[in-house]
């Protein structure tokens, strides 16, 4: 009986949270959509998510493309198929690692951002502040940061995944020694709109993922400093596993056979 | 026939989960009038100033403002409401991302659509008011005292030419001579220019300084109402112990729950 009571009771409050993240989504969206729209602050938040970002998310990309191609030779070349290693750099990184892994870095640098900053403006009443100067705090705060967030991720991923194939050519040229036109063919050929485009949606649902999570988590948080932290760490944790979970069913609609 | 009241409060409650913190407030504020509510702390006061200003929805009871019910608004018609108010904050709750004039603006050109160049020379004329100077308004608030951000707040407050102002504890966490300077600065500002003022407040100078009626709150009710020169003789109990800061009395703090 009481393991029955123990389950409705994590059923119940699973339920309750699923609830308020789908009302406060919504609400957000709403806002998105309707005026007025503050484009200062829009523009603020893409500076802030995607040229503070870049350097980041340009050292992740690099460094797994190089690695890619040294961890693929090893591989490939138990099989004579050292050829297929820019073919597998460029598909990798544009459908999985660089959407991924500019996630996870974002949902660090600015997930955590966005909730500690909005969870300070609620402790200390300055949300309640904006309420009482005719400004509605999800049209002020959490709109900009989706849309940014939103159309911010897709143009991180897009230099992510030149910069990664570019450290994936750096290894296959200057270390394993390729011909640079013949892996330049190689990593062109194979490469079809789709690869890239499923990496770009992929990268507006990390992106609003992100942005909602910080925002969510920020907007809810209470009772200090504690509760500011509690939501910083929340933001990220439930933006990297949503992109995860995500990453997948967009991979399953995008090339389910 | 007497005018309306300017906020008429009947029957108001609000709980929180199991824990009832209003219970039946029954308040009118007339046109002009500045009413200060006491009451120890954790009693509903500020429950109370956020159910009228919206932040928070009361569950059942009347709450109108010149007449119009103003319990269960759409956004947009708790903004119109809104323009009315102007709020001093606990904590000031200045925007620490924004510069101490933009603060003072914000409901200006937020709420009201002022050019920035405009809002900007009503909010220094403002911080004037105020008795700061105009180096002040580019300063960062976090390079301000605690009395100068309340006068920053009041500033904020004022800037809109609100029908009604709201105090919660303006003199909470100040030296006797700043609480002063702020008690001054709230009569000049509201009294002289006719606002009507509702104010929450432990600091019986700042109440008996600023007020024309003052009312106590105790376990989410209105226990005693009368004008601020009869609160040292009001045959209350509970009043009598508030007023006089005595730990004997019938009020018994819960040191355990």
């Amino acid at each position: 009986m009481n393991a029955l009571a123990v389950i409705g009771r994590v059923v119940i409050r699973f339920l309750e949270h699923l609830g308020r993240v789908t009302f406060f989504t919504l609400t957000a969206v709403s806002h998105c959509v309707r005026p007025p729209i503050y484009p200062r602050l829009i523009g603020r938040q893409m500076i802030n998510i995607g040229y503070y970002s870049l350097p980041v998310v340009g050292l992740t990309a690099i460094f797994s493309g190089m690695v890619l191609a040294l961890q693929s030779y090893t591989g490939f070349a138990r099989f004579n198929a050292e050829s297929a290693i820019a073919n597998v750099v460029v598909l990798s990184i544009t459908r999985e690692l660089g959407p991924v892994l500019a996630g996870l870095m974002v949902a660090g640098r600015i997930g955590a951002s966005m909730a500690a900053e909005i969870g300070t403006m609620r402790v200390t009443e300055q949300i309640d502040a904006l309420t009482t100067l005719s400004t509605n705090p999800y049209k002020y705060l959490i709109a900009p940061r989706l849309i940014a967030g939103l159309l911010m991720l897709p143009l991180l991923v897009l230099v992510a995944d030149i910069i990664g194939v570019f450290g994936g050519y750096l290894v296959g040229v200057y270390k394993l020694g390729f011909n640079p036109s013949v892996y330049m063919s190689n990593t062109v050929d194979f490469l079809e709109p789709l690869d890239v485009i499923s990496g770009l949606v992929k990268a507006a649902a990390f992106g609003f993922i992100i942005a909602l999570m910080g925002c969510y988590h920020g907007f809810r948080s209470q009772g200090g400093a504690q509760g500011v932290g509690s939501a910083t760490t929340n933001a990220v944790v439930s933006a990297s596993i949503l992109i995860l979970t995500f990453n997948y069913i967009i991979t399953e609609l995008f090339f389910a056979v | 026939m007497s005018a309306p009241p300017k906020i008429h409060i009947e029957n108001v409650c609000k709980s929180f989960g199991p824990k009832d913190v209003l219970t039946g407030i029954d308040l009118d504020v007339m046109q002009g009038e500045s009413v200060v509510i006491i009451g120890g702390s954790g009693t509903g006061k500020s429950v109370l100033l956020k159910c009228i200003l919206g932040i928070l929805t009361a569950d059942s009871g009347i709450i109108e403002v010149e007449g119009q019910d103003v319990n269960r608004l759409t956004a947009n018609d708790r903004d119109d409401v809104n323009r009315k108010f102007g709020m001093l904050f606990q904590s000031a709750a200045l925007f620490d991302s924004l510069p101490v004039w933009e603060n003072v603006a914000f409901g200006l050109m937020q709420g009201r659509h002022m050019g920035r160049d405009e809002a900007k020379a009503k909010a220094l004329e403002t911080l004037g008011q105020v008795g700061l100077a105009k180096e002040v308004g580019e300063l960062s608030p976090a390079e301000l005292s605690g009395g100068m951000q309340k006068r920053v707040g009041l500033a904020r407050a004022i800037a809109g030419s609100p029908e009604v102002v709201f105090f919660d504890e303006p003199t909470t966490g100040l030296d006797p001579i700043m609480a002063d300077v702020i008690n001054d600065l709230i009569i000049t500002c509201v009294k002289d220019q006719g606002i009507t003022a509702l104010s929450i407040t432990h600091d019986m100078a700042s109440a008996r300084k600023i007020s024309d009626r003052i009312a106590m709150l105790h376990h989410g009710k209105l226990i005693w109402i009368g004008s601020a020169g009869d609160v040292d003789s009001s045959g209350n109990g509970f009043v009598d112990q508030f007023v006089n800061g005595r730990a004997e009395g019938p009020i018994k703090m819960e040191l355990r729950r």
